[in-house]
């Protein structure tokens, strides 16, 4: 259940458009089930009040559809923003990648989003309905009698369990309390992976690796990847392939990704949450992050607009590449 | 009718494994299902349908078409066909098998396809009856009965014994050799399961789903309706839909230089991509509208046109559920064509 309801969002959107502050709203769309949220771009209230929602199923960030929106409407775009949003949406702006003055940013809370296929995996397939207003969600199947009690907890996607932070970055107008930076233990898989042996961790990305279907989800629904023609899409790049031609291949879009977006990465973790086939590959993007920090200091792609992400700065106290060897040893 | 107790279904497996390559749905790590080569200790799935269909058996992701090979000026052209060997896919869907009709009027209609054809002369089907749907389930929709799949056998699973059924020479043939295992049976037991079947086929959300306002002859109807505006919107432009889709048969074909020669592949293609069917001219659907668009105009209205009023979807529900933004046919439908039958 989030504390925030999509009455006081449609209220405060209808608000906005009515007030004239912005013209246009970008937020989720109900779809056929009670999960299946589409982002959407509404034009007035009529429009909002026919399918406007907000629901525990409303993970998709926003922040990048800005991108090709904002400026393409009169007057401004509201857009809704949970606290891992706002991360997007100033490492977007510290890319020069959307216009701030035509944007209206409300910070609302967030209690975590619900994973479907944890649902699913605890009230079985068939599902008609799920109410998500109560403290635990109620959740009724073609199969079983009577609608099932699921507890929020229980079904929460892997990037809300690892939480990084409550509190909102970027905002015009925030409805709701403020949180805090939460001091998660997202790390824990990666130390888990680095402590693995090197045959042992290629046996894992193997694993993982080997169902991708190279359908390019990740990539299109990340926020940090805004290229306007990705090399991978680009026949003159002479690396741009429609599908992996070898195992190696497969392994190589993820790598590149990953390091495309190191230190740009604000861990949405949109990656894992669209991937079909349930490959963790916001671990590749942690692994970045976690060396990053030990490297150079805690940095949070996002915290600020126009930071310096240590990659792209230099300072005298900058670790020597010689480093890797020392860490080599220890499996890392 | 042939049936065999569920206790004795991998001694059916082994069988049928020492005479053909035998695939089934089975749990991976994450928790989907996915078809994979049988062997010994190798448990067959209770999941409703695997995340890629099995379309990968006849069309695969990538296969090499011929090779080239260079030697000083000569030019040498390598056939790298050869003859499949037999294999049996267990336990595909009634949507599933479906979709096999529809590859085939595309690879098997002249010129035929050499690679497709050889590899469905190998193929035996054995489908599997849908005792439980899930909510993405809209197979009736086009016209397909979940309770009685086609292929070369049909079987129905229950709790404790799974019944078959040949319906082609290659289903009885498979059928004998698995003879000592399953005993004849009335078709009782069957009867009962389709019709509860049917019960909960009146009960799924999508029952009402019609193909009512699309077809052949509507090209120019739909093409232009203003809805496509507002579907496409928030489409990322990925490849899911089409690469999880059972029916989506594009194909783009590539060289790979090696060097010394090339290699000439071809791999899946989707309509969704910006380099779709790029020309000499350039590209010819410029935005994700067109993209968008193309995908379910070819499948609701461009192929019944082409292939007697036959849709190219078979409700399967796959892209239903792994679109990262949850926008598919079904939404498609009800916008474009209507609400109810």
């Amino acid at each position: 259940m989030q504390k925030v309801t999509r009455e006081q969002l449609l209220n405060k959107a209808s608000e906005l458009l009515s007030n004239g502050t912005v013209s246009c709203v970008l937020g989720w769309a109900a779809g056929e089930f009670d999960y299946d949220v589409t982002p959407k771009m509404f034009n007035c209230v009529e429009e909002l009040n026919a399918g406007f929602v907000f629901n525990d199923f409303c993970g998709a960030n926003v922040s990048k559809y800005l991108v090709a929106r904002a400026g393409k409407c009169e007057g401004k775009i509201l857009v809704f923003l949970k606290p891992c949003d706002t991360y997007s949406f100033n490492q977007l702006l510290t890319e020069h990648r959307f216009d701030r003055e035509k944007v209206y940013a409300v910070g609302i809370p967030c209690e975590g989003m619900a994973d479907i296929a944890k649902v699913k995996a605890v009230c079985g397939d068939g599902i008609s309905s799920i109410d998500t207003t109560g403290e635990d969600m109620k959740v009724t199947t073609l199969y079983a009698d009577a609608p099932v009690s699921v507890a929020a907890a229980d079904v929460l996607a892997e990037r809300c369990i690892n939480c990084k932070s409550k509190k909102h970055v970027a905002y015009d107008e925030l409805m709701g309390e403020e949180g805090d930076v939460i001091d998660s233990a997202r790390f824990d898989e990666v130390a888990r992976l680095e402590a693995m042996s090197p045959d042992e961790r290629f046996a894992f990305w193997q694993n993982e690796l080997s169902r991708c279907i190279r359908c390019n989800a990740c990539r299109d629904a990340c926020p940090a990847c805004t290229c306007e023609k990705c090399v991978f899409d680009n026949p003159n790049s002479g690396v741009e392939n429609k599908s992996p031609a070898n195992s190696f291949e497969e392994k190589l879009f993820h790598i590149i990704r990953a390091f495309h977006v190191a230190g740009r990465c604000t861990d949405c973790g949109e990656c894992s949450r669209v991937c079909p086939q349930n490959i963790p590959l916001h671990l590749l993007n942690r692994k970045f992050i976690k060396d990053i920090n030990e490297f150079y200091g805690d940095y949070q792609a996002g915290a600020e607009v126009g930071s310096r992400a240590p990659l792209v700065n230099y300072t005298t106290e900058d670790l020597e590449p010689g480093e890797v060897f020392d860490r080599r040893d220890n499996n890392a | 009718m042939r049936k065999c107790s569920l206790d004795k279904i991998d001694l059916v497996f082994a069988q049928i494994a020492k005479n053909a390559a035998l695939y089934l749905p089975v749990d991976q790590t994450d928790g989907s299902a996915a078809y994979k080569k049988w062997e010994e200790g190798t448990v067959w799935s209770g999941a409703l349908n695997t995340v890629r269909s099995p379309k990968d058996f006849f069309f695969p992701q990538t296969e090499d078409l011929m090779r080239f090979k260079t030697e000083g000026k000569n030019i040498e052209i390598i056939d790298t066909r050869t003859e499949g060997e037999d294999f049996v896919v267990f336990g595909v869907r009634a949507c599933d098998v479906k979709s096999f009709d529809i590859l085939d009027r595309v690879f098997l209609s002249e010129p035929v396809d050499s690679f497709y054809a050889n590899r469905r002369a190998h193929g035996v089907i054995v489908s599997l009856a849908c005792t439980r749907p899930s909510e993405t389930c809209f197979c009736k929709t086009f016209g397909i009965d979940p309770a009685e799949p086609a292929g070369d056998i049909t079987a129905w699973k229950t709790e404790t014994e799974i019944f078959f059924r040949a319906n082609t020479e290659k289903g009885e043939q498979l059928l004998s050799k698995i003879a000592a295992l399953t005993e004849d049976s009335d078709d009782a037991v069957v009867k009962a399961q389709k019709e509860q079947i049917g019960k909960i086929m009146d009960k799924l959300p999508l029952k009402n789903v019609t193909t009512d306002g699309f077809g052949g002859g509507k090209t120019d109807e739909l093409f232009n309706r203003p809805e496509w505006d507002e579907l496409s919107q928030s489409c990322l432009g990925c490849g899911t839909c089409t690469f999880v889709c059972p029916t989506c048969q594009c194909y783009d074909i590539k060289d790979f230089n090696t060097g010394n020669g090339v290699i000439r592949y071809r791999c899946w293609d989707s309509c969704m991509y910006s380099e779709f069917t790029r020309m000499a001219h350039g590209n010819n659907r410029l935005t994700q509208k067109e993209r968008f668009r193309q995908r379910f105009m070819h499948k609701l209205v461009y192929y019944p046109e082409n292939n007697d009023g036959l849709f190219s979807c078979v409700g399967c529900g796959r892209c239903l559920a792994k679109c990262p933004i949850s926008m598919n046919i079904v939404k498609v439908m009800k916008k474009i064509g209507g609400e109810t039958k």
